[in-house]
């Protein structure tokens, strides 16, 4: 559903809303993976976002996305200088992912203390966002909600569970949506939430001794 | 939000509404918020862009590539040329002041996209200094451009890179023509034929982009949009009709854009890109033309 708002916003530092802005919000959906600004990251870019992307500033909108800035902060025309004192490497690679990925997408490995985590994900334009891929698990974040995601055993009850320790810590389920590969396989979960499922909710729910893997990433947009 | 403006204009007329109140009731409604939350979103919106309008009109600014830049600062001081002084000329320089922000990496207001965000506040702040009206009819008018944003985006596009510039300063253009039109006076039904009687003139408008950037001919489109947006509201205001409702002007738009070759759609492939000039500037002055 579009919102009056999406269409006289977002406030942004320019020049584009899909190489710029959308950048800036990959890279603070990649700094929620890793909770915080990562000491080192290598970000490949593909597609339009490799060929044009310097010139819009799509490199100094992910830099800034990585230190928390958001895509209206002034400061990503400096982000690049904020990352040395900061104490964020960097590199960028130029690099073709699948012909079916988007033009505007960029896989992040990002690394902080004894975390690392991967992030592809493509601006769509208009500075909206999607995240398909992290830690090499299908996935489809928007960023628009706060999000867990997880990896399952494909079994009875298992979105109960998951819902119920969401509801204990007093978090509102705004959407949920379950896939899987074959019966018995995997089960891909991604759940947004109205509330910031915190550290702890996400290590419960790694605590179940079927959950594979789980991430939880911050809201980046939307009001 | 709607997905027709003839909808939007029935509804109006019928509850004895201007198009505002309208589309505010029915993002209140589809958002679950408060209209006067909705109304200060739309408010800080209007001071960025006025901000941006000032910064613009320094002549400080330059882009990236050097390309732009510089020139709002030249309409808004040289007092030559038939127009100067007249709203029409303060109107294309505030155009230009937005667009050479953002190519700077300023902040602005994508309305509807960065690269389209110079009409829709050059001509609503424009006109709204030329013809003394308070803040808060203005902010209405956002919320009377953003129904026209929407109903672009659910009918054609609002992307270069799907349908051309028609999709990004056209559809500003058209937004721009319409919450004017309100603006001033006019009901509903002549802020639709606003639309139809911009969008008319932008149709075909192709993205060709030097280097791919959002900066030549962005930067100038915006200006040249906005003096199509005020033959739109002008013949509007005067009770022109055009015998194309706005809704089918907007679904013709999409149609262009979807059967627009791939040159022209933001890849700098075509037009004023692929030029000997825009070529050789390209590979001049944007860095990233010249290491691919």
């Amino acid at each position: 559903m579009v919102s009056l708002l999406d269409i006289i916003g977002p406030v942004m530092v320019g020049p584009s809303s899909s190489h710029t802005a959308g950048a800036c919000r990959l890279g603070l959906l990649g700094r929620g993976l890793v909770s915080g600004t990562p000491q080192k990251a290598v970000v490949e870019l593909h597609g339009s976002f490799a060929r044009t992307g310097e010139g819009h500033g799509t490199d100094k909108a992910i830099v800034a996305g990585l230190l928390g800035f958001r895509p209206d902060d002034e400061r990503i025309r400096t982000a690049i200088q904020i990352a040395e004192q900061e104490g964020l490497d960097y590199r960028f690679e130029k690099t073709t992912l699948s012909d079916s990925a988007h033009p505007n997408t960029v896989r992040m490995t990002l690394e902080r203390g004894d975390i690392t985590a991967s992030l592809t994900g493509s601006s769509l334009g208009a500075g909206r966002v999607l995240v398909t891929e992290i830690d090499g698990y299908p996935v489809e974040v928007t960023g628009n909600f706060h999000t867990i995601a997880l990896v399952a055993e494909d079994r009875k009850g298992s979105v109960a569970r998951i819902t119920s320790i969401l509801a204990d810590h007093d978090i509102n389920i705004a959407t949920l949506k379950l896939t899987r590969k074959q019966k018995g396989g995997d089960a891909f979960m991604v759940i947004e939430c109205d509330e910031s499922p915190g550290e702890g909710v996400r290590d419960e729910i790694r605590s179940l001794e079927w959950v594979r893997w789980a991430r939880r990433l911050d809201k980046v947009s939307g009001a | 939000m709607y997905k027709s403006l003839a909808d939007a204009i029935r509804d109006a007329e019928a509850e004895g509404k201007s198009l505002s109140e309208i589309a505010l009731q029915r993002e209140s409604e589809d958002q679950g918020r408060p209209i006067a939350e909705i109304r200060a979103s739309l408010s800080r919106a209007l001071a960025v862009m006025r901000g941006a309008i000032g910064d613009g009109m320094t002549g400080e600014l330059r882009s990236s590539s050097g390309l732009v830049g510089g020139d709002a600062a030249k309409l808004f001081n040289d007092a030559a040329g038939p127009l100067a002084d007249t709203p029409f000329r303060d109107i294309l320089a505030r155009a230009l002041a937005v667009q050479e922000v953002n190519a700077a990496m300023g902040v602005i207001v994508a309305a509807p996209t960065a690269g389209g965000a110079g009409t829709l506040p050059a001509v609503l702040t424009g006109l709204a200094k030329a013809k003394a009206i308070p803040d808060e009819k203005v902010i209405d008018a956002l919320a009377t451009a953003g129904l026209v944003g929407a109903v672009i985006a659910e009918r054609a596009s609002l992307s270069g890179a799907e349908g051309g510039c028609q999709a990004e300063t056209g559809a500003g253009a058209a937004m721009a023509a319409a919450s004017a039109t309100e603006m001033l006076g006019g009901t509903p039904s002549q802020a639709g034929h606003a639309v139809a009687l911009t969008m008319q003139g932008m149709l075909g408008l192709v993205c060709d982009p030097l280097g791919g950037l959002v900066e030549l001919p962005c930067v100038f489109r915006n200006a040249t949009g906005s003096a199509i947006a005020l033959a739109g509201i002008e013949m509007a205001l005067a009770g022109i009709k055009f015998a194309i409702p706005a809704d089918e002007v907007i679904d013709v738009m999409g149609e262009i854009g979807r059967e627009m070759d791939v040159r022209y759609r933001e890849t700098a492939g075509g037009g004023l890109a692929a030029t000997p000039t825009g070529r050789r500037l390209a590979r001049e002055r944007l860095y990233q033309i010249r290491r691919s």
